[in-house]
C-alpha cells in the first residue's frame, strides 16, 4: 500500500484538534501529579509508623498495576456508585494518580537531599517552620528535582493515548476515528507517531538542558 | 464475585499470557538493551548514530502507537506478525530502549582504571568488555532493570487492544457476559499486583546474588 497524501492532509485537522486533547490532558494530569506527590511525599515523613505503612502499600499497589486497567476501573466502576465522570477528566485523575506515586519519590529525594544541617542553621537563625522551608529548604530542594520532573511530563504525555480506550477523542483515538471510516492505517497511523516524536524529542532536549544546569538528584525509579 | 471466580479458567489462560508476554518481552527487552547501550559507545560514529536514532525513536512515541503500528500498518507493507508476536516486539522494542540507557551508564560508572588494568594485561576491547568491564557494570545496572520489567508488566495490558486475550482482555470479557465492573477488575488488579510483587522479589535475589562480595553502588547512591 502506498503513501497517500490526500489522506494525510485530510486527516490533519481532526489529528491538530486531537493534539490539543493530548496536551492539556497532560497538562492538568502532571499537575495532579505534582500536587498529590508532593502531599504523598510529605505524608510518608510523617511520625504515624501506621500512615506510613498504608501509604507504602498504597503507593506501591497503583505502581505496580497498569494504567490501562486502572483507567477502565474508573470509567466503568464510578457510575455504579453513582459518579458520573466526564471520560476526560476520569483520564486525566487516573493518570495524575499514577504518576504521582512516582513524582512522590522525587519530590521525597528532593527534600532528603538538603543536608541536616541546613535544618540546624535555619532553627539557629530561630526561623518557624514556614521560613525555615521558605527561605532555606525548598530553594535548595526545587532545583535539582526539576528535570526528573520534566522527564515525568514527557512520560505522562506518552501515556495519554491510553485515554483513547475511555473514549476520549485525544491524537490517538482521532486518528484511529479516521482509519475506521476510511479504512487506511498507514497515514492517520504514521503522522500520530511522527506527531509524538515532534513534541517528545524537544522537551526531552529541554529536559536534557535542565539536567545539566541543574545537576538533578538521582531517584530510584 | 462468585460469578466472577466462575471465569477462573479463563482467567488463569489470561494470567498465563500476561507472564508469557512479560517474559518473552524482557528477553526481547534485554538483548535489545545491551546491543543499543554498548553500540552507544562504539568507537564508530555510524554505530553511535543508528543507536540513538533507534534510542530517540522509541523513547520518543508512545508504546501504544508503536504496537498500532506494527500490528495494523506493517502488513500493509506485507510484514504480517501475529498479535503475540507484535505485542512482544513493541514491549521488547520499548522498554529495550529505556534499557539501553542503564547498560550505557553502568558501563560508564565503571571506573577509569579498571580500563587502564586491562591495558595493562594487554586485554583487547572485546576481553576488556567481556571479563572487566560488563561483569562489573551488571550489578548497578540490575536495580534499574527490576523497575523496567515492572513497567514492561504493566505495558502488556496495553497488548490487550490488539486483540491478545490477556488478564485486561479477559476482564473486558467478564465484564460484558456477567455485566459487572468493579470484580472482574479487581480480582485482575490483584492478579497484576502479585505478579509484579513476585518480579521485585525475584529482581532482589538476582541483585543480592550478583553483588555478593563485591562493594558496588546501586542506582539510587551517588
Amino acid at each position: 500500500m502506498n503513501w497517500s497524501w490526500d489522506h494525510a492532509y485530510a486527516v490533519l485537522p481532526q489529528l491538530l484538534k486531537g493534539l490539543v486533547i493530548t496536551i492539556e490532558a497532560t497538562i492538568v494530569a502532571s499537575l495532579i501529579a505534582y500536587v498529590l506527590g508532593l502531599a504523598i511525599a510529605i505524608l510518608k515523613m510523617s511520625k504515624s509508623k501506621s500512615m506510613r505503612v498504608s501509604l507504602y502499600w498504597i503507593t506501591e499497589f497503583i505502581r505496580r498495576t497498569p494504567i490501562l486497567v486502572q483507567l477502565y476501573v474508573v470509567f466503568y466502576v464510578l457510575p455504579d456508585f453513582g459518579i458520573f465522570l466526564e471520560a476526560f477528566t476520569c483520564g486525566v485523575i487516573v493518570l495524575g494518580v499514577h504518576f504521582s506515586t512516582y513524582t512522590s519519590e522525587v519530590f521525597r529525594a528532593g527534600i532528603d537531599n538538603v543536608s541536616k544541617g541546613q535544618w540546624e542553621a535555619a532553627k539557629s537563625l530561630n526561623y518557624n517552620p514556614y521560613q525555615a522551608w521558605k527561605y532555606v529548604i525548598l530553594p535548595q530542594a526545587i532545583p535539582p528535582m526539576i528535570p526528573p520532573l520534566a522527564n515525568y511530563l514527557i512520560t505522562m504525555f506518552k501515556e495519554t493515548p491510553l485515554l483513547a480506550f475511555i473514549t476520549v477523542v485525544e491524537l490517538f483515538r482521532a486518528a484511529d476515528q479516521y482509519s475506521n471510516s476510511y479504512y487506511t492505517y498507514l497515514e492517520p497511523m504514521t503522522l500520530v507517531g511522527v506527531f509524538f516524536l515532534l513534541v517528545s524529542i524537544p522537551s526531552a532536549m529541554i529536559a536534557m538542558k535542565l539536567e545539566k544546569k541543574f545537576k538533578p538528584i538521582k531517584v530510584a525509579r | 464475585m462468585n460469578e466472577v471466580l466462575a471465569f477462573y479458567p479463563m482467567l488463569i489462560d489470561g494470567t498465563i499470557v500476561t507472564i508469557q508476554l512479560t517474559v518473552l518481552g524482557a528477553i526481547v527487552a534485554l538483548v535489545i538493551s545491551f546491543i543499543v547501550g554498548l553500540s552507544r559507545i562504539s568507537p564508530y560514529k555510524s554505530i553511535r548514530v543508528a543507536a540513538i536514532i533507534y534510542l530517540e525513536f522509541f523513547r520518543g512515541s508512545s508504546a501504544l502507537v508503536q504496537m498500532f503500528f506494527i500490528y495494523f500498518v506493517l502488513p500493509m507493507w506485507g510484514i504480517y506478525f501475529d498479535a503475540i508476536t507484535a505485542g512482544v516486539i513493541a514491549c521488547g522494542c520499548n522498554v529495550g530502549a529505556y534499557g539501553s540507557e542503564a547498560v550505557r551508564g553502568a558501563v560508564l560508572a565503571v571506573d577509569k582504571d579498571q580500563h587502564e588494568a586491562s591495558k595493562a594485561l594487554n586485554y583487547s576491547n572485546y576481553e576488556k568488555y567481556r571479563y572487566v568491564i560488563i561483569p562489573q557494570a551488571i550489578p548497578i545496572m540490575i536495580p534499574t532493570f527490576g523497575n523496567l520489567l515492572i513497567e514492561l508488566m504493566k505495558l502488556t495490558a496495553v497488548c490487550s487492544l490488539i486483540t491478545i486475550t490477556d488478564l485486561t482482555f479477559v476482564a473486558q470479557i467478564i465484564r460484558v457476559q456477567t455485566a459487572l465492573t468493579l470484580e472482574p477488575f479487581l480480582v485482575i488488579l490483584v492478579v497484576y499486583f502479585i505478579i509484579a510483587s513476585v518480579l521485585v522479589k525475584i529482581v532482589d535475589l538476582i541483585a543480592k546474588k550478583f553483588s555478593k562480595g563485591r562493594n558496588v553502588m546501586t542506582a539510587g547512591d551517588k
